[in-house]
């Protein structure tokens, strides 16, 4: 087994003229045929625009039939000059087609279409980290426009846009924020198999939420959206050209997310090494399971939605508008029935992070994992049976409403079942305080907090005063930023020394998970306070004696956001500036990735393993003299 | 360091140059406002008092607004000229006589309730001489409605088949018209927001989207400084 | 050298944290409790949030002095390699937990239904609501339209007013409907919230006990003006409030005329898009 870090060796090969490595199926010709159909679709919705049945175009200057075709054929575009056409061309046309596309290139492949998940992967955790730091900078504006009671910085509109922007960003991005990176790249590897089930769909997932981001970012030249990320009709079908980047957006999103699930559902049934039975595989692959299954079955529905939505803006449908016979209720019913289990879809891989990491730094086995397993999916099942509770006061059915509160405050105990397992684990262990570590700690403390606000949202009389307001935002900030983001990082620290071979700086990596902790608490827990004082969300005025909170917390927000950049200058200290070569394995970890050598051979394997147990073989037995008193051997 | 580093650096700093700028873009779209224009004040025997002079057309045109030509707009008059802009700044604990020159023909009120002055001084407004306390809901163009201060003014369109219509802003007082006038008190220094009612951007849905939900157009502010 | 009880220490801690501060958190928190006693709804939230809040001290508790335990007493001594113990799990703690928080959750569960259906707890329950009060119910109509709530009485010859006024110790139905978005009807003194859907007749009951000033925000995103969209009102006395109420229905009289008759839901033209 190879410990040595060495960056890939360049073939020798003569490097073609710079013109001929230009042409081809790569980024530019995407970019540039993705121009193409932006300008092709503009044309056709302009001229469809002309038609009698269209004249409420002319008078209101906003050609939604333009732009939405634009961005689709933009897309189309982008995706066959990236290449994503050429197999199925090329099989219609009973040529030979290629299985692998630039698996040996060097730096370019991580550019365009590349089958190897691992190089995905990667892809992932860049371009997710990018539209992750956008959606932050708006919430930087966010929270400086909120210095002030009145709008005062940020023009109204803009600030409302702001709000839908960060929300949505985060919420579609964050959706394959644990899934995109982590279990791409490291699911074949735990697994045993060499690539995933469907490579060329796994790479299509990355470019469709690469082009999603990029649209979203582009509602700002047309005039932005004002519903936030919900997109609540009728204020959907009121609003001008910016809510169409929204739709295109979110249904972008909702195609990424059902192929990114359904992949990951083939792979993890179908390509299971030998020996690798259903109870001894990881409990992070565990939790990649759940969560394509709730995206493979609520990503429908959203996409559904969007498209009538995007009827009603255009062809002037009446799905949702009550003057033509439509309810704005079916929106929010249609909407929730996807957001609820999205929101399970956000926390499900935080908990196959924690579960996957404690055993490692506390050395001992994973304590229920029996228990953790049926969390995981009595937690997945039950999310498609809550969606009302964020209907509460909307004037649904009164009699509905203490099924939901039941079904909603049941969904707690299969997480609580996740609790027990973090605190089992951490029983007599010894633990090493590393930083993935310290984020999933702080995941323990930050989840209780959301998930206890939780218990008070669920309970309708409680949900009367705090629907709305900055309660449910802290609630859900506390779950989603508390919870996955911690997460998040803890997967950055713990695996990016496997991806790329480099350690991290260890003092910017603790000075970063410090300032985070203490700044998201500093900013977040008052929200709790906020919202029962009575402020509502997505506001920019707000009633002046709650203005010394909200400067406290603005001025957190911008700790926080500090905290980023040094996460953001480890980044560039560690892995580009001085690039200090890794262990293999530093965490000493029994798990099936740390076994391969650095950097991952693009098979992965020379032989596939056959599995004889799980990867939780740590801890000495009880029956020789208690917790540890020996020095048992380290690593493989 | 190796070249591929060197590389990496130099694509790194680039990007981050490009990002910056990015930044900078999107944090002056945030802040955009319609300029602040004040009203423009005058001493007379009763004291000190200002005077704010408004006028609604139905397409403000593509000189003032070339990104949305078509939609009804209020503009305000400021030294002679007319500005295209909704943000206007008042003087605290004063009187405001407020002229609004009304080019733009009826929509209807969704809610006939709002065709009743309220907030100004006698309760009243001044339409083309006649003082009345409300108006026929459904000749209701637009309003001048501060719902914080609890002003609320309706103001009548120009009737269907009056000749010379004013199509694109700037309006001139040779074009059909109604003078509408009213006067108010402002108190306590703040910002304030003031809002049209009347569902008049054509083609939106209920006709409550486009320029009732933008400033500089149905909606803005009042400055009481 | 004798390894210390953790499992009694630890539990003796907890004990001993939750029988002081579930106490104090009722007695001390309980009072000052948002959203007050500015009506009967109001003080019910009152109490369920003092219900919850002390049965999640406990929790809450468990977790984090079992964290900050853990990380005191079981540690790596510094630079070492030990192992922990190769448990992989407890039958009898499992079971024990999933019991004790199924029980738990089942019985806040019941709790929050009979509150609800006592007396709705200020939350918009619909067109027909599950529990409907008896007796003679003030009945006041919330239109939201945007940006602005506005107040109609049906048993005032159907006068329109802006600012609500309510009379102490009577018990109002309101209706709440939008003409355009969905907004939704925050007072907060009262305890009530329920969202104005257009087309849509939602009924929430309240009971004023306080005679002062309360706040109405808007809480559902409903365009540019949404966080401008408050206002203020007021719980006067049946005197009071009757004096009010003739002085609106004669300051509105030329509105009043103009009002379509009184309905529980409104559709006023343009129902689509403008011409």
């Amino acid at each position: 087994m190879s410990t040595t870090i060495e960056s890939h060796a360049q073939p020798a090969p003569v490097r073609r003229p710079l013109l001929r490595r230009l042409i081809g199926f790569n980024l530019l010709s995407a970019l540039i045929l993705g121009v193409a159909g932006y300008y092709l679709g503009w044309f056709i919705g302009h001229q469809l625009s002309t038609s009698k049945s269209f004249e409420f175009i002319s008078a209101t200057d906003e050609n939604d039939v333009a732009l939405l075709l634009a961005y689709l054929f933009g897309v189309i575009g982008f995706l066959i000059g990236l290449g994503f056409a050429n197999y199925p061309v090329s099989r219609l046309l009973g040529r030979p087609a290629s299985l692998r596309e630039k698996e040996d290139e060097g730096i370019g492949r991580y550019f365009g279409l590349c089958t190897d998940h691992k190089v995905v992967g990667i892809q992932y955790l860049c371009g997710i980290g990018l539209f992750l730091f956008i959606a932050g900078l708006n919430a930087m504006l966010i929270r400086t426009e909120l210095l002030h009671d009145v709008p005062t910085t940020v023009g109204p509109n803009q600030y409302l846009s702001l709000v839908g922007m960060h929300g949505a960003m985060m919420m579609g991005m964050m959706t394959s924020g644990v899934l995109g990176p982590f279990a791409n790249y490291f699911v074949p590897i735990m697994i045993g198999a060499r690539r995933m089930a469907f490579p060329r769909i796994e790479a299509l997932t990355f470019w469709l939420l690469m082009a999603a981001g990029f649209i979203l970012t582009s509602s700002i030249f047309f005039g932005g959206f004002p519903t936030g990320w919900t997109g609540y009709e009728p204020l959907n079908d009121q609003a001008v050209m910016g809510m169409d980047s929204y739709i295109i957006f979110f249904a972008l999103v909702g195609v990424s997310m059902c192929l990114l699930g359904l992949n990951m559902i083939a792979t993890i049934i179908t390509l299971r090494a030998p020996g690798l039975t259903w109870s001894r595989l990881p409990i992070f692959v565990w939790s990649v399971l759940a969560t394509s299954v709730l995206m493979v079955l609520s990503a429908p529905m959203l996409i559904a939605t969007l498209a009538m939505a995007a009827l009603d803006r255009t062809i002037n449908t009446g799905f949702f508008i009550p003057g033509a016979g439509g309810s704005p209720f079916l929106f929010e019913n249609l909407f929730w029935f996807f957001g609820h289990p999205e929101v399970y879809i956000l926390a499900l891989p935080g908990f196959g992070i924690v579960l996957e990491l404690l055993p490692v730094f506390t050395r001992k086995p994973l304590w229920g994992y029996r228990l953790a397993v049926s969390g995981m999916l009595g937690v997945a099942l039950l999310s498609f049976f809550v969606w009302q509770h964020h209907l509460f006061v909307s004037g649904i059915n009164a009699d509905l409403r203490p099924f939901y509160m039941l079904s909603t405050e049941i969904i707690s105990v299969p997480t609580g079942f996740i609790f027990l397992c973090v605190m089992g684990t951490l029983w007599k262990a010894r633990s090493s305080f590393s930083v993935p570590m310290l984020f999933c700690l702080g995941w323990t403390f930050n989840f209780l907090i959301g998930g206890l606000s939780g218990v008070f949202l669920s309970d309708t009389p409680s949900d009367t005063d705090t629907h709305g307001s900055f309660f449910v935002m802290a609630h859900f900030h506390y779950t989603i930023m508390g919870g996955l983001i911690f997460t998040f990082f803890a997967a950055i620290y713990y695996w990016v020394p496997k991806m790329t071979g480099l350690r991290f700086n260890e003092r910017l990596s603790k000075w970063h998970f410090w300032l985070m902790f203490i700044a998201f608490n500093s900013t977040f827990m008052p929200l709790f306070v906020l919202g029962m004082k009575g402020m509502p969300r997505r506001v920019s005025s707000y009633a002046p004696n709650l203005h010394g909170l909200n400067v406290w917390v603005s001025i957190s927000a911008f700790v926080l956001g500090f905290s980023m950049l040094i996460f953001l200058a480890n980044v560039v200290w560690s892995l580009i500036v001085v690039r200090l070569p890794a262990e293999a394995n530093p965490w000493r970890s029994k798990s099936l990735e740390w076994q391969v050598p650095t950097p991952v051979p693009v098979n992965n394997f020379e032989q596939i393993p056959v599995i004889d147990s799980d990867p939780y073989d740590y801890g000495t037995p009880l029956n020789i003299g208690g917790a540890g008193a020996t020095p048992a051997t380290a690593g493989t | 360091m190796s070249p591929l580093g060197k590389k990496v650096i130099g694509i790194g700093a680039g990007v981050a140059v490009v990002g910056v700028l990015i930044a900078l873009y999107v944090a002056s779209w945030a802040t955009s406002f319609p300029r602040s224009v004040a009203a423009a004040g005058s001493s007379t025997t009763t004291g000190v008092s200002t005077q704010l002079t408004l006028q609604t057309v139905a397409a403000v045109g593509a000189k003032y607004s070339p990104e949305h030509p078509d939609w009804v707009s209020y503009l305000v008059q400021s030294h002679g000229k007319w500005i295209h802009s909704t943000d206007y700044r008042v003087p605290a604990n004063s009187v405001v006589h407020v002229t609004v020159l009304q080019y733009d023909g009826d929509s209807g009120l969704r809610n006939p309730f709002l065709s009743e002055v309220q907030g100004t001084v006698g309760g009243t407004e001044t339409v083309d001489g006649k003082t009345i306390n409300a108006i026929n809901p459904e000749e209701a163009s637009h309003t001048f409605a501060v719902p914080e201060l609890g002003i609320l003014v309706p103001l009548p369109g120009v009737e269907e088949e009056a000749k010379n219509q004013c199509e694109f802003a700037p309006c001139t007082l040779a074009e059909a018209h109604r003078t509408i006038s009213f006067t108010i008190h402002t108190h306590k220094k703040g910002r304030y927001h003031w809002q049209c009612f009347v569902p008049c951007a054509a083609g939106f849905l209920t006709g409550g989207g486009g320029p009732m939900q933008t400033l500089g157009y149905m909606d803005g502010f009042l400055d009481v400084v | 050298m004798a390894e210390p009880n953790h499992a009694r220490r630890f539990t003796i801690l907890w004990v001993v944290a939750s029988l002081i501060a579930t106490p104090l958190v009722i007695v001390l928190l309980g009072p000052i409790l948002p959203p007050g006693n500015g009506s009967a709804q109001a003080s019910g939230h009152v109490t369920d949030n003092t219900v919850l809040l002390a049965m999640a001290t406990p929790v809450l508790l468990l977790v984090v002095i079992y964290l900050i335990y853990a990380v005191t007493f079981f540690r790596q001594p510094k630079g070492g390699i030990l192992e922990g113990p190769a448990v992989r799990g407890n039958q009898r703690i499992q079971t024990v937990w999933i019991v004790v928080t199924s029980i738990l959750v089942l019985s806040l569960a019941v709790y929050g239904t009979v509150r609800l259906e006592e007396d709705g707890a200020g939350s918009g329950g619909g067109p027909s609501p599950v529990v409907v009060p008896h007796g003679k119910k003030l009945q006041v109509q919330v239109i939201a339209q945007q940006w602005e709530f506005t107040y109609r009485f049906p048993e005032y010859g159907g006068v329109e007013v802006p600012h609500l006024e309510l009379p102490v110790n009577e018990m109002v139905e309101m209706h709440v409907t939008s003409l355009d978005v969905i907004h939704s009807f925050w007072a907060y003194q009262l305890g009530v919230k329920a969202d104005a859907n257009p087309d849509v007749d939602n009924v929430v009951f309240v009971k004023p006990t306080k005679e002062e000033t309360f706040e109405v925000r808007c809480a559902e995103l409903c365009g540019i003006w949404h966080g401008s969209m408050f206002d203020h009102g007021h719980v006067v006395s049946r005197e009071a409030f009757d004096t009010w109420i003739a002085e609106q229905q004669t300051k509105f009289a030329a509105a009043t005329k103009s009002l379509p008759p009184y309905s529980h839901t409104y559709l006023p033209e343009p129902t689509r898009r403008a011409e």
